[in-house]
């Protein structure tokens, strides 16, 4: 059983916000996510992450300039850890319905307050077995360029592959069949895909 | 599954007319499929036999042929291989095989329609092949292998032969070994008998290979109780250690006018002179070339032509013309023996009759024989034959009449007048039939070109020769491609009526041991063949 990590605050049919329980504790750029909602399970690809105040109009201030470390700040400084937050947005890339994973948008959007929790290595290699998620990146609203993101899913995907380079260039070929209208995007992707 | 049955694609276009594109599978590589190789389509209903005619590359965005990837880097060529960038195959569908009974008992059918999209495609097997073209048998005769295939390819010598057929090909392409196969296989699978003027003494006792630079076996020497070799130069024929069986000895009174007119060109006679031959022939009778050439330069000979309306110019070229045939050694006054009776009598004991031509190798002594001794032989078929509708004379054995250099006798100007041209229209009405080798077809006539029941082309290079060839055929310009792209030796591409579609081939070996053996096989009979094998177990 995988541990918890976050926990969803904005949800939506294509996607949503969490809210990661420790300061800066987020999952990678790209990563796969998942949450459980009994019967089913909604899976989900970090698109960005960043961190900031709890309240939108108070920024941060410099507070280091006498300290010797970011560390050190921190440490003098302990109201922090509750005056910021680490929020990650997630991309909704499928599903599992009693067991069956589908890689298209689930009926119904997560849940406010739905634990977050990683994915483990043979949960990602089991959801990789298909390339039907990667239209979803593609026509999916994330903040970053798709190529970008697209890249650093496969990247990561294809290091718990037992053939990383076969898997990557199996990746590749649906993509040339999804972006059949646009060789640019395509080349831009590809170049990203080398390890 | 065999390699050979491997899947290559699916069907993404076409048109009856000009055939289907098939799109290349990721796995399946363009270089390794070749034009001219034969491909099976799973239609919804029926299966389709069709021919690789075209090869081509395709790219789904055209910005990849603009920037393409860097060579240098494996993965992206790898990614985009198959997907962006694919092969396509062109492919002449020729058959279908329907699934229900009455077409599995009909057998293959002409293609009426193209299969539906994504229909599967692959390499036809052997089994294919050997639905569609037979199994070597009585009557089919094994003459090669479809191009990178083992399937043996057999032709059905009994049907063949119920037609004119052409060997056409360039020089040095294996016209030759071409016909001395297929000759084999007349002599071993047909009913027919053969008449072959051997223009090049290539047939009877052995011929060269040009290649390997050495003798090899012909059909006497194969088949020394079904093959007679007669020969015009008796002792050009002992020089080579051949022993023939007659020496053809040709009259002044057997030449016709019709011979002379065949000759016009080569002996350069003018249109009047050949005119005049007809007047001096109702004039003398039999013996008119014998008179003409005795008759001197007197003033009655003045009066005479002056009578028959004839220049004395035309007539000095006319005796030009005909002293040149006199002097052919093998021209006599009168034969003792008549050589269209004895090769007659060869052709009816079902003898096969090669007629060496030994030095005579010049275009004028061959036209002139092989024209004169077929015309002859043509009227008594045609007489028995006659009889035999008439009464209750059995029909006279089929006869096939192999020429070589036939445009000379069956170009625009002459087919008209040369027996062959009849031969070759009114076809097998008089058991009668050629094969016509040539390296020129397109200066035979289109008339003639086109009553050609089978052809057989190795390379051909010059675009008027392969229009020619090619002419009426469907899906004549996909076949332009495979003829075109022939090897320059041991390749031929097959059409026409011997076999149900058309079929490019790589010959079978002639020349080695092993290589007779395997033809002196198919000459024992059945029987001798049971003995054989009880003798090897027992």
């Amino acid at each position: 059983m995988s541990t918890k990590i976050a926990e969803v605050i904005e949800s939506s049919t294509t996607g949503f916000i969490a809210e990661a329980y420790e300061l800066y504790d987020l999952p990678s750029f790209g990563s796969l996510v998942k949450i459980i909602e009994p019967p089913s399970e909604i899976y989900g690809i970090v698109c960005q992450a960043g961190t900031a105040s709890i309240e939108p109009g108070r920024r941060p201030i410099a507070r280091g300039k006498d300290e010797a470390s970011e560390r050190a700040v921190y440490q003098t400084n302990p109201q922090l850890m509750k005056l910021l937050r680490s929020e990650f947005t997630v991309l909704v890339v499928g599903y599992t319905n009693d067991g069956k994973m589908y890689q298209y948008l689930p009926p119904k959007p997560a849940h406010i307050h739905a634990f977050i929790h990683p994915c483990s290595p043979d949960e990602v290699k089991r959801f990789s077995q298909s390339f039907d998620f990667l239209n979803l990146l593609i026509t999916g609203n994330s903040q970053v360029p798709t190529e970008e993101l697209i890249a650093t899913v496969l990247r990561e995907m294809s290091r718990v592959q037992d053939d990383p380079r076969a898997f990557l260039v199996n990746a590749g070929k649906s993509l040339t069949t999804l972006l059949s209208g646009d060789y640019q995007r395509l080349r831009a992707i590809l170049g990203r895909l080398r390890t | 599954m065999t390699e050979t049955s491997q899947a290559l694609g699916i069907v993404v276009s076409g048109s009856v007319e000009k055939g289907v594109d098939i799109r290349l599978d990721a796995q399946a590589s363009v270089e390794d499929m070749v034009v001219g190789r034969y491909v099976t389509i799973e239609g919804k209903k029926r299966r389709f036999f069709g021919m690789i005619t075209d090869i081509r590359l395709g790219v789904t965005d055209e910005a990849i042929t603009a920037t393409p990837p860097d060579t240098s880097d494996p993965f992206t060529a790898e990614v985009l291989e198959g997907t962006a960038t694919y092969g396509t195959l062109h492919v002449l569908p020729m058959l279908t095989i329907g699934g229900d009974v009455t077409s599995i008992v009909e057998g293959p059918q002409p293609v009426k329609t193209v299969p539906s999209h994504f229909s599967r495609v692959s390499l036809a097997s052997e089994q294919d092949m050997e639905l569609v073209f037979g199994k070597e048998d009585a009557q089919r005769f094994w003459i090669g292998n479809p191009l990178d295939m083992e399937t043996k390819l057999c032709l059905n010598l009994e049907e063949l032969v119920k037609r004119s057929n052409g060997i056409f090909g360039k020089s040095g392409t294996g016209k030759t070994f071409l016909t001395r196969l297929l000759l084999i296989g007349m002599l071993q699978k047909s009913k027919a008998v053969n008449l072959i003027f051997d223009m090049h003494n290539e047939y009877g006792w052995e011929g060269s290979s040009e290649s390997a630079g050495r003798k090899v076996k012909a059909l006497k020497q194969l088949f020394p109780e079904k093959v007679a070799v007669f020969t015009l130069d008796e002792e050009n024929s002992k020089r080579r250690g051949v022993s023939t069986d007659f020496t053809v000895r040709i009259g002044f009174d057997e030449i016709e006018p019709e011979d002379i007119a065949l000759l016009r060109q080569t002996l350069n006679l003018t249109e009047a002179a050949t005119e005049a031959v007809y007047q001096l022939r109702r004039r003398f009778g039999r013996d008119w070339m014998q008179k003409t050439l005795d008759l001197s330069d007197s003033e009655e000979t003045k009066n005479l032509l002056q009578q028959m309306n004839i220049h004395e110019s035309t007539f000095q070229n006319l005796r030009r013309g005909l002293a040149t045939i006199r002097r052919l050694p093998f021209i006599v006054q009168r034969t003792p023996v008549d050589a269209v009776k004895s090769i007659l009598e060869y052709l009816d004991r079902g003898i096969n009759v090669v007629l060496e031509f030994g030095r005579y190798r010049d275009i004028t002594a061959y036209v002139l024989v092989a024209n004169m001794l077929a015309r002859r032989i043509y009227n008594r078929y045609q007489e028995k034959m006659e009889a035999s509708m008439a009464g209750n004379v059995a029909s006279p054995t089929p006869l096939v009449i192999t020429i070589e250099e036939a445009h000379k006798f069956l170009n625009r100007e002459v087919a008209n007048y040369t027996i062959f041209g009849t031969i070759a229209r009114e076809m097998r009405k008089y058991n009668v039939t050629l094969l016509v080798i040539d390296q020129r077809p397109s200066a035979i006539d289109e008339e003639v070109m086109s009553q050609l029941g089978t052809k057989i082309t190795c390379l051909l290079d010059n675009e008027r020769d392969i229009d020619s060839v090619l002419a009426g055929i469907s899906g004549k310009n996909e076949l332009k491609t495979v003829l075109a792209r022939l090897a320059p030796k041991q390749q031929a591409l097959i059409f026409g009526h011997a076999v149900p579609m058309p079929v490019p081939i790589k010959t079978r070996e002639w020349g080695s041991q092993e290589s007779y053996k395997e033809f002196a096989r198919g000459n024992v009979s059945k029987q001798q063949a049971e003995k054989d094998i009880k003798e090897l177990f027992d």
